[in-house]
């Protein structure tokens, strides 16, 4: 915080919540909301409207130590807890869901599954380069034709004698065209058995292995989304994580990072509800300010009330997290819940600001629609309906 | 070489200030403290010049309550070494502050003292260059560049339409200015380092001091504007209240 530019924007807490923060984790979320307000911010706005991922940002993450900052220092990595991890991704999103998207797939979606189903000299090798953003990661699970449904995915993984043959197709893959490694996720026995899925590292400069820019989007503009094929791939043997086996690998991979969303999601929701209080109050109609008319005030109250709710919930999620009692249930509840009032609380910040409202100079409109695709990633809103209600019922109802 | 920094733990420049009962302090409910930002350039300052040096020590000095603690943590996340809190109330009387950290840092051995050129909060503009009398060292203040070289420290003071270029020998105090450098941010392993990082406390009692405050105000509520009028003949009319009125022209 320098003498010349004090952040201005000061976060939402209407509930003390912040008391229930430790010294660190408070620095920490200081921390990233400085960086964010010195660094993202001036540039997101032109980064969405043109297309570009902000690639000129990832040293600066790097150095920081947001990349897999929960996992353990041994392996370069910040050693953070989880609530202080959930803070890094509510500050980052508060900028842009793209940018918090690069971060929880570098994290959750490629440093994690290494962490957890990798060789020693696996993780001794790739964790201390990924965190350093020396590596660029992306996660590979998602098909043309199995998205929620993930264990249908007829990628396959042959083994040969001195190693494995991939072929297959994914899409809607994060950071999928600057990625050098890929965490690509395989059937090694018959396309009807979930249990032979087993995850592999993929350097992308292998042979055979391409990966495509996705065109067109209306959303997530500032995040780079590919299609990668995988054409008889060779791989040697110990491209395999070892550890991983089923469906349920990748899977807890997605649960890391839905925990990350269900934060980053709060982190837009307070931007736009931030904007809105601002605009409300400078934003003169009809002899006085927006915020001092009635229909105003109910938006902000409704937004305030249901950020201050998010908030409570994943404070409590993170600390069950590290007391190792969550579980991919909790978390479903919390991506479910956050990233759908982020969707309501951005539209209704895009209403309140009228007309300016829809330009990119604002952040609203901006979240509202990257939020969009966040509603719909990392198990859409209906899947995660789904997993409660077989949680609540015991009746599958997929 | 070893350097101590003195720090200041005060309410963030963007906190919307209220006077507290009583009108001579603020109230702190709701109010976020930060480091003063001044002091930010001397921790800044201190780290570099160890980095550079590639040895040494730093140590962070505040005298304050016990929530300054977490304003030293701020400075050991940033790198520097070890801190030390000079516990007690904090007077309004500058000398009062400049003898208690002048007792503390006397026979530290420091090669270099900083400090920020003044606080954001009263705006003395005092303590450090007291310190450098109290201890009978030179004195660079409001410097907006550092060097050190050998024995010596350089810097350059910003005046009116020029640069005053400074020098002398070590040990010496420094009091910076904006433009010295850019702070760093904390990494968030220094932030998880700064945990284990020693912080000494000590008990200090303060003077009363020969200067008190006696009243604290905030500054008139800005007025609405007003529009005079328009086309040709409101210049004229403008003109006149630029003069009478607001007296600006």
């Amino acid at each position: 915080m320098s003498v010349a530019s004090a952040a201005s924007y000061a976060g939402v807490d209407f509930y003390q919540v912040d008391s229930l923060l430790t010294e660190e984790e408070r620095a920490i979320r200081d921390t990233v909301r400085t960086w964010v307000e010195e660094n993202l911010i001036p540039v997101i706005g032109d980064a969405y409207v043109t297309g570009k991922f902000p690639k000129q940002l990832i040293p600066g993450l790097a150095e920081l130590g947001v990349l897999g900052a929960n996992l353990p220092e041994e392996y370069g990595c910040a050693g953070l807890g989880n609530v202080a991890y959930g803070l890094i991704m509510q500050e980052l999103e508060r900028g842009d869901s793209g940018i918090r998207s690069f971060a929880s797939v570098q994290g959750g979606l490629v440093m994690y599954p290494i962490y957890a189903f990798g060789s020693e000299e696996q993780k001794k090798y790739w964790l201390p380069r990924l965190a350093k953003a020396e590596e660029i990661g992306c996660f590979g699970l998602t098909e043309p034709d199995f998205g929620s449904n993930p264990g249908g995915m007829i990628t396959t993984a042959r083994e040969t004698k001195d190693g494995w043959v991939l072929n297959g197709t994914k899409m809607w893959i994060t950071n999928g065209s600057q990625a050098t490694v890929a965490v690509v996720w395989a059937k090694t026995g018959a396309v009807d058995d979930q249990k032979s899925i087993r995850g592999f590292i993929v350097p992308t400069n292998s042979k055979g292995f391409t990966g495509k820019d996705q065109k067109g989007k209306l959303s997530l503009r500032a995040s780079d989304t590919s299609e990668l094929h995988l054409e008889d791939v060779h791989l040697p043997k110990d491209a395999l994580l070892p550890k991983s086996g089923g469906l349920k690998s990748p899977l807890m991979c997605l649960t890391q990072a839905r925990y990350g969303i269900s934060w980053g999601t709060l982190g837009a929701a307070m931007a736009c509800y931030d904007e809105a209080v601002r605009y409300s109050k400078n934003r003169v109609m009809f002899g006085k300010p927006i915020g001092a008319t009635q229909i105003q005030q109910v938006r902000l109250a409704d937004m305030l009330t249901e950020i201050t709710k998010a908030q409570l919930l994943v404070l409590q999620l993170g600390r069950m997290k590290d007391a190792g009692t969550m579980t991919p249930q909790h978390v479903s509840l919390a991506k479910r819940n956050n990233c759908n009032i982020a969707c309501d609380i951005a539209r209704e910040a895009r209403r309140l600001l009228g007309a300016n409202g829809i330009l990119a100079e604002y952040h609203s409109m901006r979240h509202m629609a990257n939020l969009e695709s966040v509603y719909t990633y990392e198990g859409t809103h209906d899947m995660h309906s789904l997993i409660l209600g077989q949680d609540i019922t015991g009746f599958g109802a997929f | 070489m070893k350097i101590a920094v003195c720090l200041k733990r005060v309410p963030d420049t963007t906190t919307k200030i209220v006077v507290g009962a009583g009108g001579k302090s603020i109230d702190e409910a709701g109010v976020k403290f930060v480091p003063n930002p001044y002091d930010e350039y001397a921790v800044e300052a201190a780290i570099a010049l160890k980095e550079k040096a590639g040895a040494g020590e730093t140590v962070v000095v505040s005298l304050g309550g016990d929530a300054a603690q977490e304003t030293i943590r701020t400075a050991l996340a940033m790198g520097i070494d070890r801190g030390v809190l000079l516990k007690g109330d904090g007077s309004a009387d500058g000398l009062e502050v400049a003898r208690v950290l002048a007792a503390e840092l006397n026979g530290g051995g420091y090669d270099l003292i900083l400090f920020g050129k003044m606080a954001v909060d009263d705006y003395h503009h005092a303590v450090g260059v007291m310190v450098g009398e109290i201890l009978g060292l030179p004195v660079l203040s409001s410097v907006s560049a550092l060097r050190v070289e050998g024995g010596t420290v350089g810097g350059e003071r910003e005046i009116e339409g020029g640069v005053e270029v400074l020098a002398a020998a070590l040990p010496a105090v420094v009091t910076t200015d904006k433009g010295v450098n850019t702070p760093r941010l904390p990494s968030l392993k220094g932030i998880m380092a700064a945990k284990k990082k020693p912080l000494e406390v000590k008990p200090v009692s303060l003077g009363a001091g020969t200067m008190v405050v006696t009243g604290l105000s905030l500054p008139p509520e800005r007025q609405a504007g007003r529009i005079v009028g328009e086309g040709p003949d409101a210049a004229a009319v403008l003109a006149q209240l630029l003069r009478t009125e607001a007296k600006v022209i």
